[in-house]
């Protein structure tokens, strides 16, 4: 997945989460929970998103990388380039 | 018209999910009521035919008013009063479960909507408003001449001499809907009430315990390592089911205060509560927490959470808790000493976990720890009780394995 | 002095001389009656209601007093309850504050403290109301505090019979009662009707009937009302003017049966409108006649202010017929 496409998944998967909000607004380096007031479960809500619509697998231990859009840019890039259909 | 809170006084019927004859079940959810706290489904206790709506779509009632009547599977909805006494339809006990609510049915506008209502709610004097009623004028054939615009009695006489056809009220009599869902400042001025009663007629007394949870996180981190994210659970699961097997043991905390007495209660719902985005909270019940599994326990709280912010919850979530847990998360602060909601006797509140010295075998190690702390009110129990129930709390917590 | 009698008959006079044959009659008729009270003996009264009575009846019977409210209050409870019939005068109901310890705490409570054994049959008249430029420590009107209390009787005659005849019924009455009579009253006059030798102290009147709107009212705000509904009239609005007549207790049957006749009410009272008789009766209304009321209640009161002494500020406190047609027609005829 390219930059843009993940940053399009997330910010989708997080308006569903908080409605009110434009993630797409928030800060590269801000931790998403914070920027967004959500809680643990909306964070896991999330997880399971991203986990179903790019198809990675995010082991518990890999949360604390996905508290960022940068973050999650990096370890969503760096997993998909080994899935089939990868460019 | 069921209590969906301790501070609930009336809700409004905003829709019918059944007709007369309809056949309902146990569980059937038959209607939507809307209160300061947002839409709610309410459920038939009983099967049988409904056979009669006593509420009209858009009717504000009070709690106690009837909202249909049930007759028993097989017997004719009796179209005219039924004669005999066995005959008489029940008067639906309603509390609430089952899915389906169609938003767009809530948020329909009526067929003809009234250019000359004002935007608030008409104004109708008194005796208008109950002659016009005697007659079954809806008010919204009325047009008001009346100071500040009101409709006045000689506007009801003025429609019935213009041959008004008298009728029960169009839907755009009642007050158009407020969509479906909360009202902030309502909900504040519901909390404001619920909690100012709670510290005017509740003596509160507080427990602290601080937990060491690093048995509980080991496990959960194994447990979770080995499953899919929707397959995860939270740690709140944990902190959920071993609230429920303490009160077990602690049935004076489980229930109610009523009438100068306390009252314990058959099941352990617990109350949890959710913060709404744009403010307020409602603290809706998790039936029978002692009797889920972990995962169940994750789906049902996943569900609740869900329903809690989208809109949805069911009547009997309201009604229904015996003890309140607010736990303050990942990001919340240390500790949180609760308000107690009446008529409830107590209230858990979990910090955050924090990494912080612990003595383990004389020996001070890196434990991550969670602060646990009960208000309970003095009048159903004591401290004796309170410091039992945080101590079970903290043994089951000690043994994940086991929940 | 009898004033009028030489302008007109002997059934035409000012509202001071009814108020004087009154007391003249009671000290006639009875001799257990007495008044008591400061200045009402050589100076003949403050507003000179009992002009020529001390010549009369002499000094046993009208007696003058030391500026001494609660003494002299306290001595007609005394005498009340020792068998006579005292009629005690306080020069203002702005001085009656002065008494109220004896008139709240004894004479309406000895009676209900005593199980009835003790009947306290006092009467106490006083001075009360604006619009003569006494300023603000002569004009208030306080008969809405006195009828706060349960035990007395509270009278404001608003008419020249009512203030010839209140007084005979209320010295037969074994309750304490207060008679509030309206400095601007004392100067009116009218005829007396031949016939009419006695009114109770129990009902309210209607001095004007109508259909459109209930205006109740009392004291000096009475002719105010009167005159108001005239203009109503012109407009093609029927007032009906209900004299309230007795502060306490109510008169609920009449004020209940007129507007729900008519199902629109305008109070007028002279004194504040917060707490006044006034709110008392709009509270009555509301709790009892609510589903008969086809338009919010109104109220004309006394502007919340010490009342000046600058005639024209003087006016402007006070409750105007022009502010009495106005709250009517936005009833009636609202735009």
């Amino acid at each position: 997945m390219t930059e843009a496409e993940i940053r399009r998944l997330a910010c989708e998967i997080l308006s569903d989460i908080a409605p009110d909000t434009d993630p797409a607004t928030l800060a590269g380096d801000k931790d998403i929970r914070e920027g967004l007031d959500i809680d643990s479960m909306d964070f896991l809500n999330f997880i399971i998103g991203l986990n179903k619509r790019a198809g990675v697998a995010i082991p518990e231990e890999d949360y604390p990388k996905l508290f960022t859009m940068d973050g999650v840019v990096a370890h969503l890039i760096r997993e998909t380039q080994d899935l089939p259909g990868a460019q | 018209m069921p209590s969906l809170g301790a501070d609930m006084e009336s809700g409004k019927l905003v829709h019918w999910l059944v007709k007369p004859g309809s056949v309902v079940r146990k569980g059937d959810v038959v209607a939507v009521v809307e209160t300061h706290k947002g839409a709610f489904e309410i459920e038939v206790f009983e099967e049988g035919v409904i056979s009669e709506l006593c509420a009209k779509e858009g009717e504000e009632l009070p709690v106690g008013a009837p909202l249909a009547r049930l007759a028993k599977l097989g017997e004719a909805p009796p179209a005219a009063p039924p004669k005999a006494p066995e005959a008489a339809p029940k008067v639906i006990q309603v509390s609430a479960p089952a899915p389906v609510v169609e938003t767009e049915r809530a948020t329909e506008t009526p067929a003809s909507p009234s250019v000359t209502q004002p935007a608030s709610r008409l104004r109708v004097t008194p005796v208008a408003r109950r002659r016009a009623g005697e007659l079954g004028i809806g008010l919204d054939a009325l047009k008001g001449t009346g100071i500040d615009g009101s409709v006045t009695l000689a506007d009801v006489h003025l429609a019935i001499a213009k041959g008004v056809s008298s009728k029960a009220p169009s839907p755009a009599a009642v007050p158009t809907a407020r969509r479906k869902g909360f009202d902030p400042d309502e909900m504040r001025q519901a909390i404001a009430a619920a909690m100012s009663r709670s510290k005017r007629e509740i003596p509160h007394y507080y427990l602290t315990s601080t937990i060491d949870m690093s048995r509980s996180l080991a496990w959960l981190e194994t447990f979770n390592k080995q499953h899919k994210p929707e397959e995860r659970l939270l740690p709140a699961v944990l902190l959920l089911k071993a609230t429920a097997l303490a009160l077990r043991k602690n049935p004076q905390l489980n229930g109610f205060w009523e009438n100068g007495r306390f009252r314990p209660s058959d099941g352990i719902h617990i109350g949890w509560a959710i913060s709404l985005r744009g403010g307020g909270l409602i603290a809706p019940a998790i039936h029978e927490v002692d009797n889920h599994s972990l995962p169940s326990l994750m789906g049902a709280l996943h569900d609740l959470v869900g329903r809690a912010r989208r809109g949805g919850i069911r009547g009997s979530e309201m009604m229904d808790p015996t003890f309140t847990i607010t736990s303050l998360g990942d990001r919340g602060a240390e500790s949180a000493l609760g308000v107690i909601y009446p008529p409830q006797v107590a209230i858990l509140g979990f910090g955050r976990v924090f990494k912080r010295p612990w003595v383990v075998d004389e020996q001070v190690t890196a434990r991550p720890l969670l602060t646990a702390s009960l208000a309970a009110d003095h009048r159903a129990s004591d401290g004796h009780v309170g410091g039992l129930f945080l101590a079970a709390v903290d043994r089951f917590l000690q043994e994940p394995e086991t929940l | 002095m009898n004033e009028q009698a030489a302008k007109a008959g002997a059934n035409r006079m000012t509202y001071r001389e009814a108020c004087r044959q009154a007391i003249r009659e009671a000290l006639t008729n009875d001799p257990r009656t007495f008044l008591m009270g400061e200045d009402v003996g050589l100076y003949g009264g403050c507003y000179a209601v009992s002009k020529g009575l001390l010549d009369e009846f002499g000094p046993q019977r009208v007696r003058d007093t030391p500026l001494a409210e609660a003494t002299f209050v306290g001595a007609g409870i005394g005498a009340a309850m020792a068998g006579l019939r005292p009629i005690v005068e306080i020069m203002t109901c702005n001085f009656s504050l002065l008494a109220l310890d004896q008139i709240m705490n004894n004479a309406a409570t000895i009676p209900h403290m005593s199980g009835g054994q003790f009947a306290v049959p006092l009467v106490i008249r006083m001075a009360t109301g604006a619009g003569r430029q006494l300023a603000a420590q002569h004009s208030h009107s306080l008969e809405g505090w006195f009828a706060h209390i349960p035990g007395l009787k509270v009278l404001a005659p608003g008419t020249i019979e009512d203030a010839r005849f209140m007084l005979k019924a209320a010295l037969t009455d074994p309750n304490p009662v207060m008679i509030f009579e309206h400095i601007v009253l004392y100067n009116a006059e009218g005829e007396l009707d031949p016939d009419v030798i006695h009114v109770d102290i129990a009902n309210a009147r209607i001095r004007r009937s109508g259909r459109d709107v209930s205006i109740l009212t009392y004291g000096n705000s009475l002719p105010k009302c009167l005159a108001a509904a005239e203009t109503l009239a012109a407009d093609g609005i029927e007032a009906e003017v209900v004299d309230l007549r007795v502060l306490r207790p109510l008169d609920n049957a009449t004020i209940f049966e007129s507007v729900a006749r008519t199902r629109r009410c305008v109070i007028v009272d002279e004194g504040w409108k917060s707490g006044s008789i006034s709110a008392e009766i709009a509270a009555r209304l509301s709790e009892d006649l609510f589903f008969e009321l086809d338009a919010p209640i109104r109220r004309i009161c006394s502007r919340e202010v010490p009342i000046p002494y600058a005639a024209h500020m003087e006016e402007a406190a006070l409750p105007q017929t022009r502010q009495i047609v106005d709250a009517a027609r936005s009833l009636v005829k609202p735009q």
